[in-house]
């Protein structure tokens, strides 16, 4: 899995609520069998139309992407953070974030950053101000930070840090539980 | 303290638990299907590892599957390699596959408790968020994400934080036309779309109770709608008259020591739940939605909320967005709104209860001119008891569309579709923009209000279609 320290990046403001994962990747491009190739597939139908805030050029180059409440609720495809991970996203900071796409997330590399309703408006409005803003966010320190505004601290499940701090795959932890695994299931049968 | 259903399920799985990290939690069935399952398989191939457990998985092909006869002839190009990928996959790993022509074919949610594998107490994954459903069961069944597919075929072990028990009672009897999809659309219209986020819910209550199970199963499936990882209900005689003589259910000694387990599972009377939500049954309308998601839901004959008045979960903004998109005016009611498509199916209402109701209303009945309505059956099984009660001479005398199992127009990634700017009544699950096709535009209802916008070809308030003489759809268990 990829390695997440540190982020330094512009970012771009997706100002909607309850963004669920079939605007970020409609039904119909998951008829894939690999993850690579679908940047193109980001947001599509939205993306039809020009005034659409991925379409203007200010986005070109995010890394970032500050978008409402709940996001990514609806579908357990992963196929939404890789969609975001080709489309060059690398974090996404929002108010709240539905279970599975967090989940799903954290397993791509694509940290997600929750903050306060408050830090929301006054991120969304800077941004609004100064589009070309150039946000860090330091996993090592769970911090999110920007020039002229205090450092915020972020929670996130420090299993999870951890593993994108070292860029380690969970699945090599289970795998280390086997005997565990074993001892369970001997349990189970009995 | 005692303990709730959820964490006697829980806590029997868990394999490990190391401090600060979250807990191995071991998975009894994991299903497969052809859509998020592809990548996981290479994954394995790619670390040279095999599937733990193959007899605790089962796939089926149900998303990318065409609905017209005709097999794998009859799905697109990427569709049916994505089809032959899984039968590959499935055949090199020694998974059990219920393929495209199997007479046990179906939608994943349909078959696991058809097929007598989904089971109470069990933990249930599938990458697929509707794997709530088989929570109606007792079992502890959430969607996951490919990785995790891949995680489970390996290991058979998830990586999971506990979420907390949230108890959703409902009781009271539910009236004519009131059917357990209403009672999920009312649940997920109070609490949003966000308000289950970090819980698992519990079904409890007399209106809950009186549910069969595949109004259980309807009720337990949207519960991702809500936000919430799972949903629960707590086994009971109607669960263990499902299951009893399913294929892969126990039998002889099996079966009674089964129910002897089952019957300790259901939450202990000193249990503590994080949170409550309670709703009159009794005072329950047939719901519909009317925006982009399931928690823009109101009783069918409310006007549509201003975005002055939002409701849970919803700012003014996304209203008024939501709206523009339907097309639809804030304060006018919904009733009398002209529709052109009506979708009878999903793994929320393609069960034998839910293509009775819909006979129920269209016997003897047509469809209105100019509305095109599909009836898909959520399995193989279904579709030929459907046929053996005449269910589908009577869709196709109404002049809706019979069609083979699968996913169809929910997902609209199989040819079924809505066009640009079509209105549908759909049973489904998910009416976020798009999902039924680019640019169309879908309301939630029951099968029960799908049928009776079908005859009318507007939105339809099927209790006035009751009154006048036809034979009273069953509602719930008799």
């Amino acid at each position: 899995m990829a390695q997440f320290i540190t982020l330094t990046a512009r970012a771009v403001v997706l100002a909607v609520d309850n963004v669920d994962t079939d605007q970020i990747i409609p039904a119909r491009f998951l008829k894939v069998t690999d993850k690579a190739g679908l940047g193109g597939a980001l947001f599509c139908d939205w993306r039809k139309d020009p005034a659409f805030v991925l379409n203007q050029p200010a986005a070109q180059g995010a890394q970032i992407l500050v978008a409402g409440d709940n996001f990514g609720c609806g579908s357990s495809r992963e196929h939404a953070p890789w969609a975001l991970i080709a489309g060059g996203f690398r974090a996404v900071i929002s108010t709240s974030f539905a279970d599975i796409f967090h989940n799903n997330a954290l397993k791509n590399g694509l940290l997600p950053v929750v903050v306060t309703p408050a830090l929301h408006r006054e991120l969304v409005a800077q941004l609004g101000r100064e589009p070309e803003l150039q946000l860090t966010v330091d996993l090592e320190a769970q911090q999110l930070s920007w020039p002229g505004g205090a450092a915020t601290q972020f929670p996130i499940d420090p299993f999870a840090r951890d593993g994108l701090l070292r860029g380690i795959d969970q699945l090599d932890y289970l795998l280390g539980h086997a005997e565990q695994i074993a001892a369970f299931e001997a349990r189970q049968q009995a | 303290m005692g303990k709730t259903l959820f964490e006697r399920v829980w806590d029997a799985h868990v394999v490990a638990q190391q401090p600060g990290h979250p807990a191995l939690l071991y998975v009894d069935l994991h299903l497969i299907h052809e859509v998020t399952s592809p990548q996981a398989f290479s994954g394995l191939r790619a670390r040279g590892l095999g599937v733990r457990r193959v007899e605790r998985t089962l796939a089926t092909m149900d998303h990318s599957t065409p609905t017209l006869p005709g097999g794998y002839a009859a799905a697109d190009g990427p569709g049916a390699a994505q089809l032959r990928r899984l039968e590959e996959n499935c055949r090199e790993f020694g998974i059990e596959l219920h393929g495209l022509g199997s007479s046990r074919n179906g939608i994943v949610h349909v078959i696991g408790p058809e097929l007598g594998r989904t089971q109470p107490g069990m933990t249930v994954v599938c990458g697929d968020s509707h794997t709530s459903t088989h929570g109606a069961f007792g079992a502890l069944a959430f969607g996951i994400g490919t990785s995790e597919v891949e995680h489970v075929l390996a290991t058979q072990c998830l990586l999971q934080t506990r979420p907390e028990p949230y108890e959703v009672r409902i009781d009271g009897r539910l009236r004519p036309g009131v059917t357990a999809k209403d009672i999920i659309l009312a649940l997920i219209g109070r609490i949003g779309t966000a308000g289950g986020t970090g819980y698992v819910l519990e079904y409890t209550g007399s209106a809950i109770r009186g549910l069969d199970m595949e109004g259980r199963m309807t009720v337990c499936n949207m519960s991702i709608e809500g936000g919430a990882r799972a949903g629960m209900i707590a086994p009971d005689d109607a669960t263990f008259e499902y299951l009893a003589g399913r294929e892969h259910a126990p039998r002889g000694q099996a079966w009674l020591r089964a129910l002897e387990r089952w019957r300790a599972l259901p939450s202990d009377p000193d249990a503590r739940y994080a949170k409550t939500t309670t709703i009159d049954g009794s005072a329950l309308e047939p719901m519909i939605t009317y925006g982009t998601n399931p928690g823009m839901a109101i009783p069918i004959t409310a006007p549509i909320p201003s975005p002055e008045a939002a409701p849970a979960g919803t700012d003014q903004p996304t209203l008024e967005k939501a709206l523009r998109y339907m097309g639809l005016q804030p304060g006018k009611p919904l009733l009398g709104q002209k529709i052109d498509v009506v979708f009878v199916g999903s793994c929320t209402n393609s069960r034998i209860g839910d293509l009775r109701a819909a006979a129920s209303v269209l016997r003897g009945r047509r469809v209105a001119a100019g509305v095109r309505t599909l009836v898909v059956p959520g399995s193989q099984q279904i579709k030929r008891q459907a046929e053996a009660e005449g269910l589908d001479r009577v869709f196709r005398e109404a002049g809706a569309e019979w069609r083979e199992a699968g996913c169809s127009m929910c997902i609209a990634m199989n040819g079924d579709q809505l066009q640009p700017g079509q209105y549908a009544v759909s049973t489904s699950n998910r009416n976020f923009e798009g999902r039924q096709g680019p640019g169309g535009r879908t309301f939630l209802a029951s099968p029960l209000t799908a049928a009776a916008c079908a005859v009318t070809g507007q939105v339809t308030d099927v209790r006035t279609l009751l009154a006048d003489g036809a034979a009273a759809p069953a509602v719930g268990r008799a």
